[in-house]
């Protein structure tokens, strides 16, 4: 870990100097537009220091977008607002909810429904080569048809973002959770038999203990497309609230400081959420002896 | 009322044929007719769900309908795939493959890069990058290039990762053995590491086919001419024409399956050696 961290700063620095560079190649043209409209004749540093301070640009500098983000976070909490609706945590607030709920759903039947796989044959041939079908299939598109039908029948607000969510992650957690309650060998289930274990036993003690490691790694997954699920969920909705909303309505009056410091707040948000994942991994597999 | 009974009894019908199947030896006619039993069952359920509870064709169309729909709109749809799936997701694949496979290449002769690169990418694999696609809607215009764009960007680092990590994977004996027969780089790379590379990037292939459709699909919420199937999707949810969009989605299922399908036979043909295949 220590070894890598300077190859890391490095590539992080390099995307840093990459965005400053871009954001000059790209709002330059404005930049001289504006000159020659005024009539000045303003130096080459002059000409960057206005390409990194523009009002819409075609690419906000970092700095640009950290401010917004502090303006809409941090500034407003100072300020006793940190919920208030123009607030960036409000919105990361209604997307995470969203996501946590869908997240919590989809995991739990995906957990089901590998289990019914494994003890029920008939389930495992009819459902599997389905299960597995559907992740060739860009569910994606069908999010605005749920939103608007759920909208028809009277469900609106968090549930329908979170039956989206819980779509995108029900998937990753069937297949890993199949993957890893097979995963014990045959000789382990024969050992269980000559404990003469029940079906229960060797579920507990041995199938689901081994299928910890399986179960994490397609939880992480599992999460980001949660919260890829809640943010698209929040386009069709008309721009209320989420960052799904924010990124629509800066793309509608083109605040693209607006749409950049939502991306990274989500970006933000799905690190911390995998991240907890990778926490509450390392815990458990050391409790349970295997890391 | 008698939709209802039908549907209920072809479910039983259908699940005592299936547990029949399954008691069967195994073989490949079983292995299929499962699943394609299971099928036919559930959207035979869907037709009598629909007719028999007398559920508004605006909220949950059914398959008679969209079948309908389908035959009598391949014009539009044909339209919309052309734009969105061969003009839009297609070149997006390629150039984003293409490019992280190139990438992938030269980090991999670079250690110093690879420490750096690769948690930096694989951190970027896990974020929704399909945020992305306003950004990239602003910069290259409402027509397909936007989508391609936003279609390269997703697929870039999944594939990366999967790349560099097939370059790893030969052991140090057979690199030895590279350089007893005293072949370079190049040689080295072309006639080990890349076959032995091919499963990984075959993995990393077959992942990103969805992903590009997904994102060629979402770009076009944020804007685009008016063609295409995410274009259509929404509008016609606005219009409240669910059938048609139920067959947009039956044509994203069919192709997804078809992109990830061919994908699959390539890697078939590729990587016969590799013991996953052989089975």
């Amino acid at each position: 870990m220590r070894k890598s961290l300077i190859p890391i700063l490095t590539v992080v620095a390099a995307i840093f100097v990459i965005w400053y560079g871009a954001a000059v190649a790209l709002n330059m043209a404005w930049a001289k537009d504006q000159a020659t409209r005024a009539g000045t004749n303003p130096s080459f540093t002059e000409l960057v220091a206005n390409t990194w301070s523009q009002k819409k640009p075609k690419l906000p500098a970092p700095h640009q977008v950290a401010a917004e983000i502090w303006k809409t976070t941090g500034e407003m909490v100072i300020n006793g607002r940190g919920f208030s609706k123009r607030s960036l945590i409000y919105h990361s607030w209604i997307t995470l909810s969203a996501t946590g709920i869908g997240f919590l759903l989809g995991a739990g039947f995906g957990i089901l429904l590998a289990i019914g796989i494994v003890y029920n044959r008939v389930m495992d041939m009819s459902v599997m080569p389905w299960v597995i079908a559907s992740q060739t299939i860009p569910i994606l598109a069908v999010a605005p048809m749920i939103i608007v039908v759920l909208n028809a029948i009277g469900i609106s607000g968090l549930l329908p973002k979170a039956m989206i969510s819980m779509y995108l992650s029900f998937f990753p957690v069937v297949v890993g959770m199949v993957k890893g309650l097979r995963s014990p060998g045959a000789m382990q289930l024969d050992q269980m038999k000559t404990w003469s274990a029940t079906k229960g036993q060797q579920f507990w003690r041995l199938r689901l203990p081994s299928s910890m490691p399986y179960l994490f790694a397609s939880l992480k997954v599992a999460m980001a497309a949660s919260l890829v699920g809640a943010i698209v969920g929040e386009l069709p909705t008309g721009a209320v609230a989420g960052l799904g909303a924010r990124l629509l309505a800066g793309s509608y009056y083109g605040q693209t400081i607006q749409i950049w410091s939502a991306l990274i707040m989500a970006a933000a948000l799905a690190a911390v959420l995998v991240a907890l994942i990778g926490l509450i991994q390392r815990i458990v597999l050391k409790r349970m002896g295997m890391a | 009322m008698g939709w209802i009974v039908f549907g209920f009894l072809a479910w039983l019908a259908g699940w005592r044929a299936n547990v029949w199947l399954a008691r069967q030896p195994k073989s490949r006619a079983t292995a299929l007719a499962v699943p394609v039993i299971f099928g036919v069952t559930v959207v035979i359920l869907w037709e009598c769900a629909v007719r028999g509870f007398g559920i508004n064709p605006v909220l949950l169309p059914a398959p008679s309908a969209i079948a309908v729909r389908f035959a009598g709109s391949t014009g539009i749809l044909w339209e919309d795939f052309v734009q969105t799936v061969l003009k839009g997701a297609l070149s997006g694949y390629v150039l984003g493959c293409g490019g992280a496979f190139l990438t992938a290449v030269v980090i991999d002769r670079y250690p110093f890069l690879q420490k750096g690169l690769l948690p930096v990418g694989n951190f970027v694999a896990a974020l929704p990058i399909v945020g992305m696609a306003p950004i990239l809607v602003m910069w290259f215009g409402f027509d397909w290039q936007s989508k391609a764009a936003v279609v390269v960007v997703m697929v870039f680092f999944p594939m990366l990762v999967n790349a560099v990590e097939g370059l790893q994977a030969t052991d140090k004996m057979q690199r030895d053995l590279m350089r007893t027969y005293a072949a370079g780089y190049g040689k080295t790379l072309l006639k080990l590491r890349l076959p032995a590379a091919m499963p990984f990037i075959f993995n990393g292939l077959k992942i990103t086919t969805t992903l590009a459709l997904i994102g060629a699909i979402v770009a076009e919420f944020f804007g685009s001419p008016i063609k295409g199937m995410g274009f259509r999707i929404s509008t016609s949810v606005g219009q409240l024409a669910l059938d048609l969009v139920w067959a947009e989605i039956v044509v994203a299922a069919i192709v997804g399956s078809a992109f990830y399908g061919g994908v699959a036979l390539l890697e078939k043909a590729v990587t016969f050696w590799h013991p996953s295949q052989r089975g």
